[in-house]
């Protein structure tokens, strides 16, 4: 607990201008526009719209130059502009598989129709600092193909689907309510779909480390990537104003397909299961974080026992979120004068009450020895 | 908000009227303000709602095609304008971009009007869908130079 205090507004002030000058750093170096971070920190600028969760670049990279590069502060600037606007509704849900590819690769099937694209990609290089960057080293222009259209690449799960090899989507309901955590506070057990959301914008450090201990064994599930994809995604929203589905613009998302180890029963015969991740912008490492994380909670729907820390929903979805998990963090270095002073008070009271124990025992020596012994 | 029985018409005008929107939000700003002057004065009109910034929540679908989920917000954009011949147009788009919005309502309003439509087609969307035809052709070029060519490597019992 911590009580209000008065005072030190003086000194709040004159810590935000020396914030605000320290942001600025070297005034012999250009400042940087957030047009800048959008172009070239585009990958921050994904981070912080994902675990934002929302989508808006320029905002994003505004907000990358205002917490001077601490995506967790970003992320929480984001957060909080959204609760100043008015919801207008939901949009229709996104179709994928009519993205514009731009990157597309399948560890699962070396030949597939529409092929390994890998687009722009850290894969493949040598993690070799690079010096030349430091001296703004003009750069090749992007190689292009001859004989070219746009990727045409079917699901990789839909192979597999075809043969009944793997489990099928649950298909929605017309009019089946869909979660919403930013209307309502989650509650356990929680369905999928509330799992998603709180993943999609959960934190990718945590994930990222949920899903690697799901390969390292706690929780295994023998994950393949099926797919990755990259690209663009066309956004309508159906206004009611309108009375159709209304083309709102294209975004960027990662969307991550993962095959897993079978289950069959008595009924079906054995099938791979599915683990899905999607994310805003390119993140790669989110969507397949993601992806595992999903499959991994999931063991409750196929009779798994559920042990590990990436299996144990209420475990997972509460701690995923960087935004409260900060909150609660950081809190603490808030005034806790008041619980401090109760607390100092105590041990002051026990650390009396000790040295009194310990003269009463040197009183009475005897008493003091033959307790020892029955304790042994 | 209700006098927009007009709008709800026949799947052919809503058909155009999707077109012209998803062009005019992958268009910048300043591309509807070239096209929209190039097509001179414009009629008579009020705004019905002024630009008004919110959020729109996308969704996903588990595994692709599945059911959906609620993924993320973004920001939109969303504006309505009357012509005085009474059509009402409307533009709901990504960002938050006032002037965007309010030109895209605009056009959907022209866009109701069989007189304007030739012009619109010819001076405002055909500069903005050559421009994206470029850069689509420019980008597919690029992605595809990256795709995998596999070739088997000839073994030694060969």
């Amino acid at each position: 607990m911590y009580v209000a205090v008065k005072g030190g507004a003086e000194a709040i002030d004159n810590a935000h201008r020396l914030l605000a000058h320290e942001r600025r750093g070297d005034p012999a170096v250009p400042e940087i526009a957030a047009r800048q971070i959008d172009e070239q920190l585009a990958l921050a600028v994904d981070r912080v719209m994902a675990e934002g969760s929302l989508y808006d670049r320029d905002l994003a990279a505004l907000a990358i130059k205002q917490a001077r590069g601490d995506l967790i502060e970003a992320i929480f600037l984001v957060r909080a502009y959204r609760t100043t606007l008015p919801r207008f509704g939901y949009a229709e849900p996104l179709d994928t598989g009519a993205m514009a590819i731009e990157r597309r690769v399948s560890a699962t099937y070396k030949d597939l129709p529409g092929g390994q694209i890998l687009g722009p990609t850290f894969d493949y290089t040598h993690r070799l600092i690079d010096f030349a960057l430091a001296a703004e080293a003009s750069i090749e222009p992007p190689a292009r193909a001859s004989d070219s259209s746009a990727v045409d690449a079917p699901r990789v799960s839909g192979l597999l689907g075809d043969e009944g090899l793997i489990e099928r989507n649950p298909p929605g309901h017309g009019d089946a309510e869909i979660g919403d955590l930013t209307r309502e506070p989650l509650s356990f057990p929680a369905d999928r779909d509330l799992r998603l959301q709180n993943l999609a914008r959960g934190d990718e450090g945590f994930l990222l480390a949920l899903g690697y201990s799901t390969q390292r064994g706690y929780g295994r599930n023998h994950p393949f990537v099926g797919e990755i994809r990259f690209g663009e995604v066309e956004v309508e929203f159906f206004a009611e104003d309108a009375g159709f589905a209304i083309p709102m613009g294209r975004i960027q998302v990662t969307e991550c397909e993962m095959v897993n180890q079978f289950v069959g029963s008595a009924e079906t015969p054995p099938q791979f299961t599915r683990g899905y991740g999607l994310v805003f912008g390119q993140s790669e490492r989110k969507a397949m974080s993601m992806s595992l994380v999903d499959r991994a909670l999931r063991a409750r729907e196929f009779g798994e026992e559920a042990k590990a820390p990436a299996q144990d929903e209420e475990f997972v979805l509460s701690h995923s979120d960087n935004v409260q998990s900060t909150g609660f963090v950081e809190h603490l270095k808030l005034p806790h004068y008041v619980d401090f002073q109760s607390e100092l008070e105590l041990v002051r009271k026990l650390r009396a009450e000790h040295a009194e124990s310990r003269a009463e025992d040197a009183r009475s020596p005897d008493d003091g020895d033959m307790m020892r012994e029955a304790a042994e | 908000m209700n006098a927009h029985s007009q709008s709800s018409a026949d799947p052919d005008t809503i058909r155009r009227r999707q077109t012209l929107m998803k062009l005019c939000a992958d268009a910048t700003t300043r591309e509807l303000e070239t096209g929209l002057a190039a097509l001179g004065p414009a009629p008579q009109h009020q705004i019905v709602r002024a630009p008004e910034i919110g959020l729109v929540m996308l969704r996903g679908r588990m595994g692709g095609d599945g059911a959906p989920f609620n993924l993320g917000e973004a920001t939109v954009t969303r504006a309505a304008i009357r012509l005085s011949s009474g059509e009402i147009g409307f533009s709901c788009v990504l960002g938050r971009d006032g002037e965007k919005a309010r030109l895209a309502a605009l056009i959907d309003a022209l866009g109701q009007r069989d007189e304007f439509l030739e012009a619109l087609d010819a001076r405002l969307a055909a500069p903005i869908r050559e421009r994206l035809a470029r850069e689509g052709t420019v980008k597919i070029a690029q992605t595809a130079a990256t795709r995998v060519n596999f070739f088997t490597l000839v073994r030694g019992e060969d």
